[in-house]
Formats: structure tokens, sequence, C-alpha cells
């Protein structure tokens, strides 16, 4: 996973609700037994004015020019402002994996859905939550002002707009270790609780023993 | 000391370790696959050279990409004709051998939609943790078990270390309490849920459904409900165990026998909220009181019962949402103040983990029987969610109901829920479903999506719009076929 320390990136908005996984990434380009090079197909219906399908070459197809993400002025944003419960539906990793393939490593919102939130932190993504009224200020910031940054510091959880303000925000501490840090999360459970859940299963399998198809 | 719900209870005995921050690592029971969403997990565990930490915890099968015509299906992997979906599925093969991981081939019986294998095999049992990449995972909670959809990298870390790291979510009870009426299902109910709570209604919540509606409901019917506790935020659905569930579980294949069967049975009881347990949320509807309900929109709150209109944006809450309903509006093409019984249908699919067990297909046949689907239709077709439930159907006579009728009658998988296969909805297309989300190209780009009941979707298939299944005339069916 890439570390995650500080970014000061042009932000992009998407100025909808709900928007779902299978609007981030459509189920034709999840056939792929890889892990990259969903980027071109992030909010693939939205982009391009056609119906897109795996292998093709997107810089050929026609694009919506009323989209967000295809105006100039946001070209190479890394900032995804959005509205509530981005991320609903399917439990997809695609979604994050194209957003950031795309080049996003920050996405604020209202709130997120559960299982998107996870998906992202995993993926050096980094999810803000805001009150409605900030995200809502946020918005008529940036569709006002060309070439509008925001400034993003995680160690010290605070957002740094271009008028000087400073929003503060809430990250799980452990979430933000692994991001400081670019863990793999599997490796520490290996290392900090091999033991403890050898131990746990033990006991389970006592309790429980039809827990156990070998039991 | 306040009493411990059905969630607290199943939380509390996972639990492996826990940081100050809340942070804890929960083990896991029954880890389910399927080719879409593992892939890169078992890419993963290559590259780090890791082993799975427990085989027999693992259960795999291809539903999503699979081909659901008989003739796809009769070459196995090798007949699938879309070459990035072979591959895919392959993949899963390929990577289930080598690690020596429980697998149902796209041709055993036994093979279908993971959700309803799972229960169908008896590998999901009350009190267990259960968890699949998948969000439909939440299904598995109808058993009382604590089962929620990951993302690929959790798919990983659970095959290398039989756990999950998590944060205890807060507790929300929904009660529907009274008789349902004549012919309205879980289905009904779970979507009249949603439009209550709202699609975000439930996040960070883990879902309990109670109440006399729900202790009155099959298993079927509580798997239904379970299942579409993620459309309404809950990445977990639950119901507590009772007999119907100890019934349901008894004598199936991976289900315990003899003197652990008693055992098991003994604690399963337990495996309820406490009368003093304390919700954070509670809801309360009354079943007498709900319609059969059908989704005009492209989220599944964007609902409403049969005889209602499609809403009219200019009553929204505020202008996000207003928004939201214009381009719903635009996107399904219909009109504010439109009657839902007015909508004209292009195609009806009947399956998916929602409903495509043998209780869905027999409500659908009920109302098919002796009749023909509507001739403005083009396509209606019913897929059983395993092979094992296309099975039975036979043998109680139901696909020759739904032949004779015009459907198309096809092999277990996900097909127009999802659309990963050659079964989807062309641009335009109105579909009464079965399956979960209605979101935009969903079941095929350009495609619109109406939920509804198997009941309501085979009234829909005959009539060519939808109607309400509480007037239909079920008589009259049985009297024409006699």
């Amino acid at each position: 996973m890439k570390k995650f320390e500080r970014l000061q990136g042009l932000v992009a908005p998407l100025d909808r609700a709900n928007v779902d996984t299978d609007l981030i990434i459509p189920k034709q380009f999840l056939k792929s037994i890889k892990r990259s090079g969903f980027g071109p197909n992030l909010f693939d219906e939205l982009r391009y004015l056609d119906e897109g399908y795996p292998g093709q070459d997107c810089a050929q197809r026609p694009r919506n020019p009323d989209f967000v993400l295809n105006q100039p002025r946001y070209e190479g944003a890394s900032v995804l402002l959005a509205r509530r419960n981005f991320g609903c539906g399917s439990s997809r990793e695609h979604a994050p994996w194209a957003l950031e393939d795309f080049g996003f490593r920050v996405i604020i919102a209202p709130s997120f859905a559960d299982i998107f939130f996870n998906n992202a932190f995993k993926n050096g993504l980094l999810l803000i939550t805001l009150d409605d009224d900030t995200v809502e200020q946020l918005f008529q910031a940036v569709e006002a002002t060309p070439g509008y940054r925001l400034d993003v510091d995680l160690s010290a959880q605070r957002i740094h707009r271009p008028d000087g303000d400073i929003i503060a925000f809430e990250v799980d501490p452990f979430r933000k270790y692994c991001l400081e840090n670019g863990l793999d999360d599997i490796g520490l459970t290996l290392t900090d609780n091999s033991e403890a859940i050898r131990e746990f299963e033990t006991r389970h399998r006592a309790a429980q023993p039809w827990l156990f198809r070998d039991a | 000391m306040a009493g411990r719900t059905l969630y607290d209870k199943l939380w509390q005995s996972h639990l492996v370790s826990s940081r100050e921050d809340g942070t804890s690592l929960i083990y896991i029971d029954r880890h389910l696959l399927h080719e879409v969403t593992s892939p890169q997990a078992f890419e993963g565990l290559r590259l780090a050279g890791r082993r799975p930490w427990r085989i027999d915890a693992n259960i795999a099968t291809a539903d999503h990409n699979v081909p659901t015509s008989a003739k796809e299906r009769s070459a196995g992997i090798a007949g699938i004709e879309d070459d990035v979906s072979r591959i895919q599925v392959q993949t899963l093969d390929d990577n289930t051998t080598s690690f020596g991981i429980e697998t149902f081939g796209i041709n055993d019986v036994r093979q279908g939609i993971v959700h309803i294998i799972g229960p169908e095999q008896g590998a999901t049992l009350p009190g267990m943790t259960v968890v699949c990449g998948d969000s439909h995972t939440a299904t598995h909670g109808a058993f009382g078990a604590l089962a929620h959809g990951i993302g690929t990298s959790e798919v990983e870390h659970v095959l290398a270390t039989q756990c999950l790291i998590q944060r205890k979510m807060k507790n929300m009870q929904v009660r529907v309490e009274g008789k349902l009426a004549p012919h309205v299902t879980a289905k009904d109910i779970v979507l009249a849920i949603i439009g209550r709570i709202g699609t975000a209604g439930g996040t960070g919540y883990a879902l309990e459904f109670a109440g006399s509606a729900i202790r009155d409901l099959s298993m079927e019917g509580r798997m239904t409900i379970c299942n579409m506790a993620i459309e309404g935020g809950a990445r977990v659905g639950l119901v507590g165990v009772d007999q119907t569930t100890i019934d349901y579980v008894a004598g199936r294949p991976f289900a315990p026998r003899g003197t652990q069967w008693d055992a098991a049975v003994e604690s399963w009881r337990e495996l309820v909220s406490d009368e003093d347990a304390v919700f954070d949320r509670v809801v309360t509807l009354d079943a007498a009181a709900i319609e059969p309900q059908v989704s005009w929109g492209t989220s599944p709150e964007m609902v409403v019962g049969v005889h209602e209109r499609v809403p009219d944006p200019a009553d929204a809450a505020d202008d996000t949402a207003r928004r939201g309903l214009e381009r719903a509006l635009e996107y399904m093409g219909l009109s504010a103040g439109q009657k839902m019984t007015d909508i004209r249908l292009d195609r009806v699919f009947i399956g998916s983990c929602t409903n495509a067990r043998i209780e869905d297909l027999r409500a659908a046949a009920a109302v098919v029987k002796g009749r023909r689907v509507a001739s403005s239709l083009k396509q209606a077709m019913v897929v059983p969610g395993s092979g094992l439930v296309k099975r039975q159907a036979e043998q109680e006579g139901l696909d020759r109901i739904f032949l004779d009728a015009g459907f198309e009658w096809r092999e277990a998988g996900c097909s127009m829920c999802l659309a990963m296969n050659a079964d989807r909805l062309g641009a335009g297309e109105h579909c009464a479903s079965t399956s979960n989300r209605n979101f935009e190209g969903r079941q095929g780009y350009g495609g619109r999506t109406h939920l509804v009941s198997p009941a309501m979707a085979a009234a829909a298939a005959i009539e060519g719009h939808f109607v309400d299944v509480r007037s239909y005339d079920y008589d009259r069916a049985d009297a024409m076929s006699a």
C-alpha cells in the first residue's frame, strides 16, 4: 500500500448523493483478474457516451463533455468532493482500485457506505467525513474557484483551505497508522496476533466443535 | 447490567483481541469464495508466500459470470463463450485446486449462487461468523450468524489469518408486527423497510429484524430480508434463532449430527437478543399496512406501493435529494405522478440471491400456472438459485408451468441481477426483477430495473405491466390447468 502523509491536491466536485459502486466501476470490468488498470473505466457510464467493454482503447471513445471529470479545469484532480452515502452497494474493491488508479488519494463526503469505507483505506485512499454544511461550503468554493486546491495533512488531521481556514477531521488511529506507514495489515495481524488466534481457535473448537469440519 | 443483543453475543463469542481504539480482531468460521472478488486475493497470498490459515473454513463456487444457457453450460468451463469470463472462472478453479479448497464446479448439482448454496448445504450455521467478497453475504444472518460482505483485501486477510480487523457496529432493530396480507411477502417487507429508513438508514449498524411478522416467515423469507439489509446501508442483517431455524438446518450435508447436533441446538437457542437488550435505534412497521412494493427509481429506497404513483421531485426534502429524484426520473423514462401500474415492461427476471429459492419459484409458479406471458414482452426468464433448487423445482413440475407459459428456464447463477454474463437488459428497457439493486446500468447498459417480489414479477409477466397480486385470481389459474 502507498503511504499517505500530506497532499496538496486539485479538488473535483461530484455533486450527486448515493453514488454506488456499480456507477464507480461497472460490472463488465470486474472480470479482470488483476488489481490495476481500472482508472480509464472509472465512472464509465458517466464519462463516455458509448457502452464500455474490457480491453477497449478508451482514448478513442466519445467523452461526455458534461461530466465533471471530463472538464479541463479538473484534470489532474487528486481530491474528490462527494455527497452523502458515497460508495453504497456492492463490496467490489475494484471501486477504490479504480479511484486510486485514476489519481484520487482523498475523498471528502458527509457520509460513506461501510464496506466501501473499509476497502478504500486498504488501498491508500484517505476518506474524510465532514458535516453537510462544511461539504456544501466546499462545493461552492470549488465551483466558484478554478484551480481550487486543498492541503490535506493526515498527521495533524487538518485540511488547509486556500483562504487560510482550517478544517479538522477525525480518522481512526489504526487506519491512520497503516496509511502513514503504508502497512500491509495481514503482516501486522500475523506478527502481532498469531498466538492469540491459535489460542482462540483452540478454545472455540472445544466449545463448538461442529464449526470445524475436521472435528 | 442491560441484556445483550444477538449482535453483541456473536461479536463477543468471536473476539480474538482488541486495541485501545476499539480496532478488534474477529475470528471467521466460514469463508465463501467466488470468481469475481478472489483472484487478486489468491495472487496476494502467493506473492507474499502465505498459505491459507484453515483450509476447511473455505468453500468456493463460480456464480457471477457463469452462463445460464444449458448449451453453454454443458461443456463446463471450456464452454464459456466470453473469453474474459472463462479466464476468471478457470482462475477460481486453478486457485482453489492448488490450495485444496472445496469447490462446487460449474456442473456440480450443488453449484449455485454462493448465498443460496451456503444455507442449502448447512455450511451456514447459527452462531457462525460468515464472510464473502460480496455485499449480499448479509443473507446468512437469517440463521443468527454474524455475516457480512468484505472487499478483496479482506478476502486475502481472512485466507491468511482466519480473522478480520473490525470495529464494533451499533445495534439497530426493525420490528415488523402483525399479519401480512395474503400474497404480500418478505420481499415487500424489506422493500418497505428500505423505503422507510432510506438506503443509508442502516449505515454503521448491525440490523436485527424482529417482530411477529418476521417470526412467521420461513427461512427463505428471512434470507430475502437479511439479503437486502445492505440496500438499507447495513452490512449485517440478523434474525434470532427459533425452531424454524433449527428445523431448516437439520440433516443438511454440513450440519452437525448425533451428540454434536444436540449440543449445537442447545447453544443455538441462546442466539436471540435478550428481552432487556438496548438498541441504539428501533424502527417499527405494521405488517398489515404493507402493500406489494415496486421500485420506480435508481436506488432501492425509491420504492412505492403498487397503487401509488411516481413521486414528484418538488416534494423532496432538500436540493441534493431533489436533483437525485429528477435524475432518476430521467434515467427511468418516467414522469412525476405516473401510475406504477401504467409502466410497460420489456423483460421479467425471476432469480438472484434475493429471490431464487424454492419458495420463490413456487410463489411465481402459482401465479403463472395456466396463463401465458404477455406478447408485448421480449423475454421472461427464471434462473434458479442453485442446481439443487432447479432439480427440486423440476421434481415439483414448476419448470413445466414456466415453460408452458412462455418463460425461459435456465441454469443456476447470478445472471441478470448484475448482468456479468450474457443475460442483460438493452438500453431503455424496463424490467420487473426479483433482484436487489435498481442502480443505473446494473442489469445492462441503460437498462431500467423495477424491484418486486416473485409473485409480483410473475403477474407483471402475464399482464405486461405491474398489477396488484392481492387481487389476482389464483383460482382461475388452477381451474384452467385442471
